[in-house]
C-alpha cells in the first residue's frame, strides 16, 4: 500500500451545479495545492458538499472541469476517484463496531483475498502502522475505541487504501475538542509530511485558523474569499461567509426584578446508573433572569433536567413554580406556562416522522381556544397556527406537511423554538440549544431566549458551553457530582474559576 | 423394562434423545445465525422446515433416494430465503412481518403438496453405529447416530471459521454490523442478505428432511413441533455464535428429550409435564437475553430485536 505516495493536487476549475431553477454551485474554482491543508469554509446550505460531491463523483456537475495533479480527470463515479487516489471521511462513522480495527481494515482492501491470511495480513498492517505517526489498538473491536480514536481509523483506513488526497466532512462534529486537535493533528502532520492532501469541510473558525494552510468561502453556491488561513482574521472570515446578512442580535437586558418562578428546595433523585444520588438543594430563578447551569457533561446535569420535566422521580424534596408545588404534568405545565426544550430537539422533543405542521401543534392540540379539552382536531386551525410560527421564526421547510426529520438541524431547532414560545411563557428550561447548529443559527437562537427573558420569563439554561453561558446569563451556577458547588453572578464570574468548580479541584 | 440397567437407562436415554432430536435445533439454527448475522431475521423458518420435511420426503419416495430428498429440501429452502430476502430489500418492509407471512405460506404449502405422501414410506437415510462396541442395548440404540448429527457438527465449525477468516464472513459481520460502513465500503448490503437468507432456508430445510427422512422419520401435518420458531430464540440463547449453536441445540435437544427418557425407563406419571421442557427453556432463554442491562449482547446492531 502506497503511504508513501506522493500528496495528490486537486483543482477545480468552473464547477456549477444546477438542480432545475435552483443553482446550488456557480462558478466556483478551488486548487488545493499537494500537501495543504485546505478548509473549505460556509454556512449550511452554501454549496460545500455539492462542490465536494461533484469532486468525489457522487454528482455530475452541470459544468466545470477536474484536475488532479494537473492533467484532466473524467470522474463518473465515486470509484473512479478511489482509482485516482480520492477519498473521503464522512462525518459519521463508517467502520463496523463489533469489528476490530484489523478485520475493519483488512475488508476495506479492494483485493482482499477470498480466504485471509491472517498472518500476512497482520504482517501488511504492522508495516503500515510503523509508518503512521501513532499507535491504535488494532484487535479490540472498534466500538470500545474512543470516538477520537474511531474517527483516527477513519483516516487510516482511508491511507490504507492509497489515498492521497482525502476530503474530511465535518470530521470533528462528533468529537470532544480534545479528540478533534488529535484527530485534525494527526491529518496536519500527514500534510507535512507531503503525503496526503486534506480539504475539510468545516464550519468552526477555530479548526481553521489552527490547522488549516488555506481557506476558501463559499455563500450560496458562490466563492466569496479564500486566502492563507494565518492571514484572514475570524471577523473577516465571519463577513465572507455571512456576506450583509446581518448577524442576530441580542436585546439589550432588561433588569432582573421579579419574583422567583422555579424554586428547588431540597429535590433528590437516584442518578441513572442507580448508585448515585442527585441532589439540588436550592435552585431559584427569577421573572425575567437566566440562571445557567455550568458542568462537564455526566454531572448530573441530565438527571436534574429529567426531573424538571417530570421523567425522573423524587425521592425527596420539591419543586414549586410561583410557590405552588410541580410535578410536570401536562395540566400543571399549561396553567403554569412551564415550556422545555430539551437538547437534540429532533429525538427528544419531536416526533421525527410527523409533520412540522402536528410538531408545532404538540403543546395545543388537544384544548381549543377556551382552554377546555377537545376530541377532534381543528385542522384548519392547526395549519394556520404552524403557518404563522413558522413564518415569525423563519422555519425553512419544504412545506408544513413535510416530516419534521427532513428538516435541517437549525430549522428543527427554530420549529421547537417556535412551538415553546408560543403565547405566555412563565418559565423556560433549555438545554443545550446550540449544539451542532450554524453560525448564524446559533446567533438566533439565542437572540430569542434573551427577548423571551426580556419579556418576563424565567430561564434556566443548562449548557456544556461555557462561552454560551457567560454570554446568555445572569448568574451561574456550576453542578458537579450531582450537587450545586459554586454560585456566581454572570456579570463578575471569573471563567478560571467556573472551570475550576466544574473540574473539582478548589 | 429398564433391562437391568436401571436408574442408568435415563441419561443413556438423554443422550440418545439429545442427538437424534438436537439435530433439526442444529441446522436450523445455524442457519438462522448467519441471516441473523446479515443484520435480518427470518421468522418463516418453522414454514421452511415444514416445506423442506414435505419436499424431503416427497422426492425421497419418488426416487427412492434420501439423500436427493435432503439435496431437493436444501433447494426448495434456499428458494424460500431468496423469496423472504428478495422482499425484504424493498424499502419499508418489516422483516418481522414477511417471516411470519412466509411461515403460514410454507406450512400452508407444504400441507397442500404433501397430501399424496401420507401413506406411502421413504427410504429413511442411513445411520452409523457408533454404539457397536457396547453390550447395552440401550448404549446401543442411543448412539445410532444418523450422518446430518456430525455433518451439522462440522458445519457449525466450518462456519466458525468462515466468519472470521474469509473475505465473505467478515462481509457478513459488516452488513450486520452497520449499512453505513457496509455502503462506504462497497458491499451491496441486500445482495449480502439475500445470500444469508438463502443460506438460513436452505439449512432450515435441511432440519425439516430430518425430521421426516430420520426422526420420527414419517410426513405428517404435525411433523413439526415447533422446532423452526425455537429456533430463533437458540440462536439468541447461543449469543450467535455457531459453537454456541452446537451446546444450545444439544441442550434444547436434551430437554426434548427428558419426557420419552422418563417414559423409558418406567415412569408413567407426570411424564406429559416433561414434554414442555423445551418450550420452558424457550421462555427462560428468552427472558435472560432481555433482561435489562444485557439485552442483545452480541446482537448484530442491524437486527431489528436488537436493543
Amino acid at each position: 500500500m502506497s503511504a508513501g505516495a506522493r500528496a495528490a493536487e486537486v483543482e477545480a476549475i468552473g464547477m456549477s451545479m444546477r438542480f432545475g431553477r435552483f443553482v446550488a454551485l456557480d462558478d466556483v474554482s478551488i486548487k488545493v495545492a499537494a500537501g495543504s491543508f485546505h478548509a473549505l469554509l460556509g454556512e449550511n446550505g452554501a454549496g460545500k458538499s455539492t462542490l465536494v460531491k461533484c469532486i468525489m463523483g457522487y454528482q455530475r456537475p452541470s459544468a466545470g472541469q477536474l484536475l488532479v495533479d494537473g492533467r484532466e480527470a473524467a470522474i463518473g463515479d465515486p470509484r473512479d476517484a478511489a482509482a485516482l487516489g480520492l477519498g473521503m471521511v464522512y462525518q459519521h462513522f463508517t467502520v463496523a463496531p463489533s469489528l476490530t480495527a484489523a478485520e475493519n481494515l483488512a475488508i476495506a482492501r479492494r483485493d482482499a483475498p477470498g480466504i485471509l491470511d491472517w498472518a500476512a495480513e497482520r504482517a501488511r498492517l504492522a508495516d503500515f502502522m510503523a509508518r503512521m505517526p501513532f499507535k491504535l489498538p488494532l484487535d479490540l473491536p472498534t466500538r470500545a475505541l474512543s470516538a477520537g480514536e474511531r474517527q483516527k481509523l477513519e483516516i487510516l483506513k482511508q491511507l490504507y487504501l492509497g489515498r492521497r488526497f482525502l476530503v474530511l466532512d465535518e470530521p470533528t462534529s462528533v468529537l470532544t475538542p480534545d479528540e478533534a486537535d488529535e484527530a485534525l493533528g494527526l491529518v496536519r502532520a500527514l500534510t507535512r509530511e507531503g503525503s496526503l492532501t486534506a480539504l475539510m469541510i468545516t464550519h468552526k473558525f477555530d479548526e481553521v485558523s489552527s490547522f488549516a494552510d488555506e481557506v476558501t468561502v463559499l455563500r450560496r453556491g458562490r466563492r466569496v474569499g479564500s486566502g492563507k488561513a494565518s492571514e484572514l482574521a475570524r471577523d473577516e472570515l465571519a463577513r465572507m461567509m455571512m456576506g450583509d446578512q446581518p448577524l442576530a442580535r441580542p436585546d439589550d437586558r432588561a433588569p432582573v426584578g421579579g419574583g422567583a418562578v422555579l424554586e428547588v428546595l431540597g429535590a433528590e433523585a437516584p442518578d441513572r446508573t442507580g448508585t448515585k444520588t442527585i441532589r439540588i438543594d436550592d435552585v431559584a430563578v427569577r421573572e425575567g433572569e437566566i440562571v445557567g447551569v455550568a458542568g462537564v457533561s455526566g454531572n448530573g446535569q441530565r438527571e436534574f433536567l429529567e426531573i424538571l420535566a417530570g421523567q425522573r422521580a423524587l425521592s425527596a424534596g420539591e419543586i414549586r413554580v410561583r410557590g405552588a408545588p410541580y410535578r410536570a404534568t401536562r395540566a400543571e405545565m399549561r396553567r403554569m406556562a412551564v415550556r422545555f426544550l430539551p437538547e437534540e430537539p429532533l429525538r427528544n422533543a419531536c416526533a421525527p416522522r410527523m409533520s412540522v405542521m402536528e410538531n408545532l401543534a404538540f403543546r395545543t392540540f388537544d384544548v381549543d381556544a377556551g382552554g377546555r379539552r377537545r376530541f377532534l382536531l381543528d385542522r384548519a386551525a392547526i395549519r394556520e397556527r404552524a403557518r404563522v410560527l413558522v413564518e415569525r421564526f423563519g422555519v425553512k421547510a419544504p412545506s408544513l406537511d413535510a416530516p419534521i426529520s427532513t428538516l435541517s438541524g437549525g430549522n428543527v431547532q427554530r420549529a421547537a423554538l417556535a412551538r415553546e414560545l408560543d403565547g405566555d411563557v412563565a418559565l423556560l428550561i433549555v438545554a443545550n440549544p446550540c449544539f451542532g447548529l450554524d453560525f448564524s443559527a446559533v446567533a438566533e437562537v439565542r437572540a430569542r431566549i434573551v427577548r423571551a427573558r426580556n419579556r418576563g420569563a424565567a430561564v434556566l439554561l443548562v449548557s456544556e458551553d461555557l462561552d454560551e453561558l457567560l454570554e446568555l446569563s445572569d448568574s451561574i451556577v456550576v453542578m458537579r457530582d450531582g450537587a450545586i458547588v459554586h454560585r456566581t453572578p454572570a456579570a463578575d464570574a471569573d471563567v478560571h474559576e467556573i472551570g475550576r468548580h466544574m473540574a473539582g479541584a478548589e | 423394562m429398564t433391562g437391568g440397567i436401571g436408574w442408568w437407562g435415563l441419561p443413556i436415554a438423554m443422550l440418545g434423545g439429545a442427538i437424534r432430536v438436537s439435530t433439526p435445533f442444529l441446522f436450523v439454527s445455524l442457519g438462522e445465525t448467519v441471516t441473523e448475522r446479515s443484520g435480518r431475521i427470518n421468522l418463516g423458518l418453522e414454514g421452511i422446515l415444514v416445506f423442506g420435511a414435505m419436499s424431503a420426503y416427497a422426492v425421497a419416495v419418488r426416487t427412492g433416494s434420501p439423500w436427493t430428498g435432503v439435496a431437493a429440501a436444501a433447494l426448495s429452502g434456499a428458494l424460500f430465503g431468496a423469496l423472504h430476502g428478495w422482499i425484504c430489500k424493498f424499502p419499508k418492509v418489516n422483516d418481522v412481518a414477511i417471516g411470519i407471512a412466509l411461515m403460514l405460506f410454507g406450512s400452508g404449502l407444504a400441507f397442500f403438496f404433501g397430501k399424496p405422501y401420507i401413506q406411502p414410506a421413504a427410504p429413511h437415510l442411513p445411520a452409523m453405529s457408533l454404539g457397536a462396541w457396547s453390550s447395552i442395548p440401550q448404549l446401543r440404540a442411543a448412539l445410532e447416530v444418523n450422518a446430518l448429527f456430525p455433518a451439522g457438527i462440522a458445519a457449525a465449525f466450518v462456519l466458525r471459521w468462515a466468519l472470521r477468516d474469509t473475505r465473505a464472513g467478515l462481509a457478513l459481520r459488516v452488513v450486520g454490523d452497520s449499512s453505513e460502513a457496509a455502503r462506504a465500503l462497497g458491499i451491496d448490503a441486500d445482495r449480502v442478505r439475500l445470500a444469508a437468507t438463502c443460506f438460513g432456508g436452505a439449512m432450515a430445510a435441511v432440519g425439516g428432511a430430518y425430521l421426516s427422512l430420520y426422526y420420527p422419520g414419517s410426513w405428517n401435518e404435525n411433523i413439526s413441533s415447533g422446532q423452526g420458531l425455537m429456533a430463533v430464540a437458540l440462536v439468541i440463547f447461543a449469543r450467535w455464535n455457531p459453537i454456541g449453536c452446537v451446546a444450545a441445540s444439544l441442550l434444547f435437544g436434551g430437554a426434548g428429550a427428558l419426557g420419552p427418557a422418563l417414559q423409558s425407563v418406567g415412569i408413567t406419571h407426570g411424564y406429559y409435564l416433561f414434554y414442555a421442557a423445551p418450550y420452558v427453556l424457550t421462555l427462560g432463554a428468552m427472558i435472560a437475553s432481555s433482561a435489562p442491562g444485557r439485552a442483545g449482547a452480541g446482537a448484530p446492531a442491524e437486527l431489528s430485536i436488537g436493543t
